[in-house]
């Protein structure tokens, strides 16, 4: 059971603060925020006691999410509760973000008054909810009418051409008024986090994809709805038939309000959605990637002169041509002690600098598109550079996002409402791939 | 909080709030009471606004009224004499048509913190138990609850307790839950909430219609249930077999602890529940929410210590990625090392090479340590990355891999040469103090190896005077003797500087101790000096035998799903408490070594002697076996008494059952238990004769003394616990 719940900003205001039980005082709050700000980078930081109090937090949209207890919980249930917590914010603020939470915070108090209730959870599904929470949203962005307009002008029937532009589905999901809540919205997302590790012999190492397939649902009442996933869909490995390109999942899990019944058969998941952010299924694939990898690297690390490494990347995007990487971050690891760098990139919208504090340099590209070749020479001044130092280069690690990619190859091939269902209603389905951790090694 | 300009704001406030023109404004009205409750959060006291508050309470606007209430059950405790004031209204609103205003206002009222509450909430409780609206009875149900802890001490309402008991039977899944919930906090003293046969079976019934937390809890609650026998039993698990695989985590871990837990008598069971849940501890690790991967990795190291081989074609799952932070990294990289086997040594060491060289300090440490842990296994490959480290010429790497040798040379003596070797020629040595002592460790311990130690030793005691640290010097002490030993021509001159100024000018008390303990030593002739100095050592490999050892899961399914795998300080009593018996036995052996063994290691040799219950002794039995045997032990332990049941189920989860007690407040008090282990029999009779102390006296059969000590410090520490709960009470 939870004594008190806290949301604190990452300077320590106290955004929101409630006691359920009356047992701990209201300086725990600040109990905790010395803990946290006093912890050096190696203590397990999510569970910490104070005397006979644990204080468990999460962070998600730079906030400490906090709950204290005076049992010993499951701390499952705990993480996976603030966790929700955030996810009902968001969906009800529109987006997460410090000044969201302030602007809202009558609204947090109203959700939290109907989740918990002395310490014990109530309800988190926003179909109970809605029926309670009064307030309005305060949105913190407005909703553009660029966006809107750029939304009706390609939101043609057919699926596979559109594009939901990304703010789209960040906004409150209840709103009463008319210009924002008008549109009867459901978006299907399918988002992979990819982690690999590649070896300095170009060979892939360790890949592992954990999908999810998520639903933001704007509708006020929505029936059954059908989404229709790729028909040779294989789940476990025993089961590959053939040589076609058959889509293959390891393992797959449902949200337990999903039927299944024609899952067998047709690969049909039927879900009634009911307001807000769900994910109806979570997926993953270990030790196989079915593409090739997105990116490739070929360095050269050399010592110039005395004090100065040379290091030469060439960087491959393997995606189709039509598709493009976004906010592709490169980080090499640079000798202790590197004092400065000079760089030479192939175009003007990429940076690079040298961040001496965590002792590598950063490459950004915003844009990659498929097929292509980047290549980027840096010269990193290293003051007494012995040749063991060029140990120290690598390996290298990249962030990245692929847009309307799916690693797997996960489809949705379509998504039907029920023919029941009343009014005009927007279907977008999006897909994204992150990249989790991808590190090549030199 | 003190907050600038704290005065003048309230002040501003309560002029708005009773401004007439503000309150006739209901949108400016509002926006006012926001504005307190704001400033209440930020920790500003806007007690002084009570009285307006308590005005604003009566509105239709129902997310006012929610705001008002928020706003008094904080400060009801601070003015009760005003709170008084607000129930008319909150009582009024108890009996609105809508059941969304009975529900929030009974809920409210019964959050109202301060005494004397109970007389006005008693009446609208007991009419919302009844209330045809669900979402009333919820409140009022965890109402009865809250009046409870208004007045802990005061007699338990009987037929309250039974019409909880009824309301488990409600449609409503959250009003059987938060029934269950209510219980527990009403019965706590009695020790909860009852879960017989008819409310187990309805519980496993009904678990479908509950929501995922609700699942959790129920779940939780069921560990107390026994079934009356395997068929039962196995009813039981068919049931719970779907929710093992969850997608909700929380619900598939609950479960799961509730698998090890019914099914402790069946080892096949368990084994089959660990592997089919290792798919979703698996998922946990993979999860977005990092808070839930750390949660994952903890348990899936608690699961290893019974089935060290289930996740290990998996050993790919556990490498680091970049962004995670430093507490996951650690965990994933001790669940490495213990994953690691022929097949995937090669590729899990070139993975932990390159977290050696991260930028974190303490994040490099750690994997160089790991690597020495595998080379207790794998010495070659590991000895050849860590000599490639030392090129590096770092000073936390080359300190971290001096250690490193340190404890490999300790574990694995096969690579004593190839170490010598590389520290002879490593050209570079470690700074801090715990880097320094290992080299001088290795430099006395194997100075016939490295032929250049006399002089790489006398560096160190030429600089003595300006050493700072009492246990560097010591170390010096040591390895300067043992070189003496082996290479006298080339140390005596040096020891005899070096214990002439640690007798004379040192100021550090345990130095010139241990420099008069050693010139002593060397009085009594060299002999006598090499035996005691260089005697025999015990020999480590065979605690890293019994490292290797399963565990049974009884060891850690009392923690599972709980916070105790996530706070390592927690599970590390947790061991200690359970296997202090062998921990006393080899006190004597780690004592002297103290100074040399990795703490790892003295983790590894404390595996315990474990109590189990076992089958029931009859009273009739025990009696014949207390007269017959001969008092073993007596012990005083400091207990201030508690009732009896109380101590009976704090007791039974560390396998110690209870036979007889006499009746409570009985002077002298008496009390038979017993408990297994090891294959023998310990009675125990707890006498109170003295309010604050308590006589044990302990007879065994067969006689086995770790088995009797362990049950003491187990004992103890409950006993210990029942006294610190009933201080806080």
């Amino acid at each position: 059971m939870i004594s008190q719940i806290f949301i604190l900003s990452s300077k320590g205001d106290h955004l929101i603060y409630k006691d359920f039980r009356g047992e701990a005082s209201k300086d725990s709050i600040n109990v905790f925020y010395e803990m946290v700000t006093a912890l050096s980078g190696d203590q397990p930081p999510v569970v910490m006691t104070h005397k006979d109090l644990h204080f468990i937090h999460v962070r998600q949209g730079g906030l400490y999410w906090v709950a204290s207890t005076k049992t010993n919980p499951s701390p499952f249930t705990i993480i996976e509760f603030l966790n929700r917590l955030a996810a009902l914010t968001k969906d009800y603020c529109g987006s997460l973000s410090e000044k969201s939470v302030r602007m809202n915070f009558a609204l947090i108090y109203e959700l939290l008054d109907e989740m918990v209730d002395f310490g014990y959870v109530q309800t988190t599904s926003t179909d109970i909810l809605k029926n309670f929470i009064q307030t309005e949203a305060v949105s913190s962005k407005p909703f553009s009418l660029f966006d809107l307009s750029n939304v009706g002008l390609f939101g043609a029937e057919t699926q596979q051409s559109k594009v939901a532009p990304s703010v789209a589905a960040s906004r409150p999901i209840m709103s009463s008024r008319g210009e924002q809540g008008g549109k009867n919205e459901i978006f299907v997302d399918v988002i992979e986090r990819l982690s690999v590790v590649i070896g300095s012999n170009g060979v892939l190492m360790k890949s592992d994809i954990q999908g999810e397939i998520r639903i933001k649902c704007f509708l006020p009442t929505c029936s059954e709805m059908r989404i229709g996933l790729n028909e040779e869909l294989n789940i476990g490995k025993s089961q590959l038939k053939g040589y076609s390109s058959a889509v293959r999942v390891d393992e797959c899990r449902f949200h337990q309000a999903v039927k299944l019944d024609e899952f067998d058969t047709f690969r049909i998941l039927k879900v009634c959605p009911s307001q807000g952010e769900q994910t109806i299924m979570q997926y993953q694939l270990c030790d196989e990637l079915p593409c090739a990898p997105p990116f490739q690297l070929f360095p050269s690390v050399e010592k110039d002169y005395v004090n100065r490494v040379l290091i030469f990347l060439k960087l491959r995007c393997d995606l189709p041509p039509k598709s493009t990487a976004l906010n592709v971050s490169i980080t090499v690891p640079v000798p202790k002690g590197s004092v400065s760098m000079s760089q030479e990139l192939s175009s003007p919208d990429q940076t690079a600098e040298l961040q001496p504090k965590n002792k590598a340099l950063l490459w950004e590209i915003p844009r990659f598109p498929g097929g292509a070749q980047l290549s980027a020479l840096f010269n990193v001044e290293v003051p007494g550079l012995s040749s063991a130092s060029l140990l120290e280069v690598g390996p290298v690690s990249m962030s990245f996002e692929l847009p309307k990619q799916t690693c797997t190859g996960l489809q949705i091939r379509f998504l039907r409402l029920s023919p029941t269902q009343t009014g005009l209603s927007q279907r977008w389905v999006r897909y994204v791939t992150h990249s989790d951790s991808y590190t090549i090694r030199i | 909080m003190p907050y600038f300009g704290s005065e003048e704001t309230v002040k501003e406030l309560k002029r708005a709030l009773s401004n007439p023109n503000v309150q006739a404004d209901r949108l400016r009205y509002k926006s006012y009471i926001t504005k307190v409750i704001r400033y209440m959060t930020q920790g500003l006291d806007v007690s002084a606004l009570f009285m307006d508050m308590v005005k604003a309470s009566a509105t239709v606007d129902i997310v006012q009224k929610k705001l008002v209430y928020l706003y008094m059950c904080t400060y009801a405790s601070d003015k009760p004499d005003l709170a008084l004031l607000a129930i008319n209204t909150l009582r009024k609103d108890c009996a609105d048509p809508n059941p969304m205003v009975r529900g929030l206002a009974l809920r409210n009222m019964c959050n109202f913190r301060m005494p004397g509450m109970t007389e006005y909430i008693e009446q609208p409780i007991v009419a919302g138990l009844r209330d045809k609206a669900s979402y009333v009875r919820r409140v009022a149900v965890l109402g009865c609850a809250k009046m409870h802890s208004l007045q802990p001490r005061t007699e338990i309402d009987g037929s309250l307790v039974n019409e909880l008991y009824a309301l488990l039977r409600d449609p409503d899944p959250v009003v059987v839950v938060n029934c269950l919930r209510a219980l527990e906090d009403i019965l706590k003293d009695e020790g909860g909430v009852v879960i017989n046969k008819p409310i187990a079976h309805h519980l496993l019934n009904r678990l479908k219609d509950l929501d995922c937390w609700a699942q959790s809890e129920v779940l939780t609650f069921l560990l107390r249930y026994r079934p009356r026998n395997d068929d039962e039993l196995f009813d039981i698990l068919s049931l719970l077999d779907p929710f093992l695989q969850s997608s909700q985590s929380h619900v598939a871990i609950s479960t799961l602890r509730l698998f090890l837990h019914l099914a402790a008598a069946h080892p096949a069971v368990q084994a089959d529940a660990l592997l089919c849940s290792s798919a979703p501890l698996l998922a946990t690790c993979g999860a977005a929410s990092r808070e839930l991967r750390f949660a994952g990795l903890c348990h899936i190291q608690q699961v290893m210590r019974s089935q060290p081989a289930l996740f290990n074609t998996h050993y790919k799952r556990f490498f680091c990625g970049y962004s995670e932070p430093s507490y996951i990294k650690f965990r994933k990289m001790e669940i490495l090392v213990a994953l690691v086997n022929d097949e995937n040594v090669a590729l899990v060491l070139e993975e932990m090479k390159s977290y050696c060289t991260d930028v974190s300090a303490e994040l490099a440490q750690a994997a160089i340590a790991a690597i020495g842990r595998i080379g207790r296994t794998y010495s070659e490959k590991c000895l050849d990355i860590l000599t490639g480290l030392l090129a590096l010429k770092q000073d936390h790497i080359t300190s971290a891999v001096i250690q490193t040798f340190r404890d490999l040379v300790w574990f694995c003596p096969q690579c004593t040469a190839a170490v010598c070797l590389t520290v002879e020629s490593c050209v570079d040595y470690p700074q801090d103090s715990e880097g320094k002592q290992a080299l001088l460790w290795l430099l006395g311990e194997h100075a016939d190896q490295i032929s250049s130690a006399p002089y790489l030793l006398e560096v160190y005691i030429d600089g003595l005077k300006t050493e700072l640290s009492a246990a560097l010097k010591m170390e010096i002490l040591t390895a300067a003797l043992k070189m003496f030993l082996r290479r006298p021509a080339e140390t005596q001159d040096m020891l005899g500087r070096l214990l002439h100024y640690c007798i004379e000018e040192e100021s550090d008390m345990c130095v010139r101790d241990r420099a008069l303990l050693y010139y002593r030593l060397l009085q009594r002739g060299i002999e006598e000096t090499r035996k005691v100095v260089t005697g025999p050592k015990s020999d480590p490999s065979l605690s890293v035998l019994t490292s290797a050892q399963e565990e049974p899961v009884s060891q850690w399914v009392s923690i599972f799903n709980t916070l105790g795998p996530l706070s390592a300080a927690d599970l590390q009593l947790h061991n200690t408490a359970l296997s202090a018996s062998e921990h006393t036995d080899d006190t004597a052996d780690t004592e002297l070594l103290t100074e040399h063994v990795p703490v790892s290691m003295r983790d590894v040799s404390e595996a315990g002697v474990s109590l189990c219950a076992g089958a029931a002794v009859s009273p009739e039995a025990f009696e014949q076996m207390w007269q017959q045997l001969e008092v073993l032990q007596r012990q005083t332990v400091c207990f201030s008494g508690c009732a009896a049941d109380t101590l009976q189920s704090a007791l039974q989860p560390v396998h110690i059952q209870t036979l007889a007690f006499s009746p409570a407040r009985a002077l002298p008090w008496r009390a038979y238990i017993y408990s297994r282990g090891s294959g023998t029999l310990v009675l125990a009779e707890l006498l109170q004769d003295d309010p604050e102390m308590l006589t044990v006296t302990i007879k065994q059969q067969p006689e086995h003394q770790q088995t009797v000590t362990a049950f003491i410090s187990v004992l103890q520490s409950v006993l210990q616990t029942l006294n610190t709960g009933q201080m806080s009470v």
